[in-house]
């Protein structure tokens, strides 16, 4: 068992950390906003299709880290006219958004690469591996700052919390709610490309699997706060790590340890922690709620 | 008539827009959009394979699609019908093999799995009741956590998605797959839980097409969940609730008790995808046999108002599109089966949407929705 844990699965829980974190820093600014945001997993799909695509064409990754911040604000400006403009229900609209970036990256990887759902090969010298997990960490006290000492991020606390207050004090919880929702998706899409051109050196469909979900189960985890965010992140990271670490070894008894149970524990906590069992995990009290200015 | 007619306006106009954004995407790729749909929707209407496959792919679409409005009259959201049909099918599955007795592997030599081997007057009622039970149970836990934690029911039955998934996929991989076979699959079920093809019945629909007798159990599902809701002092109760559960509590009803019996019988009717897909066509679990019928309920279930009729039409309109979509994803130069993934995402949003235009869809969403 000691050769399992080592420095190696540390890096590799904080690269696998970092494309959660990056998400759910994403989600954090779009629910205290007051805006449920569970189109992470498409976002980041977004970002990740469009990254791999520009880096392909551009022969460099900047230009596609740009790209794929483009396509997650372009994807989030449509979940945040849906939810703000037309106050459609913010889960089925982020619902939508998720199956969209599920069907188009594959369409139109069939059209410019003729593939099912993937794009070609990027060459190792193009990629980007450690930036995005630098830009990750960082962003987690500067989250904190905007969050509790800019006059932005009290404006944006005060909208998820209590809108008619806001507005009555002269805050605009349209603009406050737009830029949130397209800063998440902006965040979201980095974390999206890092996977496609930074973990990995292509596109694949659905290559996020469910990371978005997860991004947001430890956005719940970490009860909505920055730093309790990063480090839900840094343990779903490294169960993650331990699951692939322990890929094909043998217990003792000579059967191989079932990952499907270490793979589970991100959801079952979520629930647990909803549930109450590990502390009161709070949401914003206005999340969820479209806001409609009195008359 | 005025009345219906404005319900199905709305519902028609989402789906024109869906179809006139696919095409824009479709057009952008370099197909030609018109050719593109009229093979769609001719291949789906074809007879007997367009026909017999639409209304194949309609079936587990109108029950997850029933799922979804019986939570949606309630005021909640159910997107874990994905989990509960997986958990579901293989709990269909393993009864199948378990009293099914001896059967034949796909390397041809008998195989015995089971305890026992009952008759199909006994074994088939028993799977089927395995599904529904196992739907009922993994779409209840949601429902249980809501009332007494008051936790979102949104974010517990996508962990849940994810946690049915792992399961069955270990129970399959460890302990029901063929030593040997390279798919992940449970060993084939007891012949005597086989569904019988609507083929052997209708003249013209060869038996090789997979619509079989659970199309009939969905049609029934559909009268059913409308006399459930509609004609009993439950159905009322779950309305009532989704309607306004403070009036609701007021009035003597218990929202808790509500919520958990709306999410049971939501996941009771997901479940019964397992009848369709286990029972009725594969015989075996499958991983991954469901392209997300779950979600595609949510589709189904808002573009069909909720309603056990709105969700019978709009499945079926979502069955072409599976159906054309496969056809399309071959005789086109570009286009994939992924457009019926887009056009769906847009129909959703558009319907989602449309709550701002008339306000209708305020009725479905609880005001006093418990927290994320």
């Amino acid at each position: 068992m000691r050769d399992i844990f080592t420095l190696a699965l540390l890096f590799s829980a904080i690269r696998l950390a970092t494309p959660l974190l990056l998400a759910a820093l994403g989600g954090l600014f779009s629910e205290r906003s007051g805006v449920i945001n569970i189109a992470l997993e498409g976002l980041m799909l977004a970002g990740a299709f469009t990254a791999a695509s520009v880096t392909h064409y551009a022969h460099n990754p900047w230009a596609g880290l740009l790209a794929g911040i483009c396509a997650g604000v372009l994807a989030a400006g449509v979940h945040a006219v849906a939810c703000i403009r037309f106050k459609a229900d913010q889960v089925v609209s982020g619902t939508a958004i998720n199956m969209l970036f599920l069907g188009l990256p594959a369409l139109f990887s069939g059209a410019l690469f003729a593939s099912s759902g993937s794009t070609p090969q990027i060459p190792k010298d193009q990629l980007i591996p450690w930036t995005p997990v630098i830009i990750a960490f960082v962003l987690v006290p500067v989250t904190w700052y905007i969050l509790y000492r800019t006059a932005f991020g009290l404006r944006l606390r005060s909208v998820g919390e209590n809108p008619e207050a806001a507005d009555a004090a002269g805050v605009s919880v349209k603009k406050i709610r737009y830029t949130a929702v397209l800063l998440s998706g902006a965040l979201a899409a980095i974390g999206g490309a890092y996977l496609s051109i930074g973990q990995s050196s292509l596109f694949t469909r659905n290559m996020t699997s469910g990371r978005g979900f997860i991004a947001l189960a430890a956005l719940i985890f970490g009860k909505w706060r920055p730093v309790q965010t990063m480090l839900a992140c840094l343990l779903f990271g490294f169960t993650e790590a331990v699951a692939i670490q322990l890929q094909g070894v043998k217990m003792p008894s000579g059967d191989e340890i079932p990952n499907q149970f270490i793979q589970i524990i991100p959801y079952v906590l979520t629930i647990v922690v909803l549930a109450g069992f590990i502390g009161q995990s709070r949401a914003p009290r206005a999340l969820g709620l479209p806001y409609v200015k009195e008359k | 008539m005025r009345a219906l007619l404005r319900e199905l306006a709305f519902p028609l106009v989402a789906v024109i827009a869906a179809f006139i954004v696919g095409g824009l995407f479709v057009w952008l790729i370099g197909d030609d959009p018109f050719h593109t749909y009229s093979l769609l929707i001719g291949s789906a209407l074809s007879w007997p394979d367009g026909v017999g496959y639409t209304l194949f792919y309609a079936t587990p679409l109108i029950f997850t699609g029933l799922a979804v409005a019986v939570a949606f009259r309630c005021g909640l959201l159910n997107i874990g019908a994905e989990g509960q049909l997986i958990v579901s099918a293989f709990a269909a599955a393993w009864v199948s093999i378990k009293f099914g007795g001896v059967v034949v592997d796909v390397f041809g030599s008998p195989l015995n799995y089971s305890w026992a081997s009952l008759p199909a007057l006994l074994l088939l009622p028993l799977s089927m009741l395995a599904a529904i039970v196992a739907g009922a149970v993994w779409g209840g836990i949601p429902g249980f956590l809501k009332a007494r934690f008051g936790s979102h029911e949104v974010i517990n039955t996508i962990m849940l998605n994810f946690i049915a998934a792992a399961l069955v996929s270990y129970f399959t991989q460890y302990y029901y797959k063929i030593p040997g076979d390279p798919i992940l699959q449970t060993a084939p079920i007891g012949t005597a839980a086989h569904i019988a093809r609507l083929g052997r019945f209708i003249p013209g629909l060869p038996e090789r097409i997979p619509l079989n007798l659970a199309f009939l159990l969905a049609l029934l599902a559909c009268a059913l969940v409308y006399v459930f809701l509609w004609r009993t002092k439950w159905g009322y109760e779950i309305r009532s609730t989704g309607a306004n559960p403070l009036a609701a509590e007021y009035g003597g009803i218990s929202v808790r008790k509500q919520i958990v019996l709306a999410m049971a019988v939501s996941g009771a009717l997901a479940g019964m995808v397992g009848i369709n897909e286990v029972l009725g066509f594969r015989h075996r679990y499958y991983e991954g046999f469901s392209p997300g019928y779950g979600f595609t309920g949510i589709a189904v279930a808002l573009l069909g108002r909720n309603h056990p009729v709105g969700v019978l039409l709009s499945a079926i309109l979502f069955g072409i599109l599976i159906r054309g979509g496969i056809f399309v994803d071959a005789f086109t130069d570009h286009v994939t089966k992924d457009l019926v993934q887009v056009l769906q995402a847009v129909v959703i949003l558009f319907v989602a949407a449309e709550g701002a235009f008339r306000g209708s869809f305020g009725r479905f969403s609880l005001l006093k929705r418990s927290k994320v």
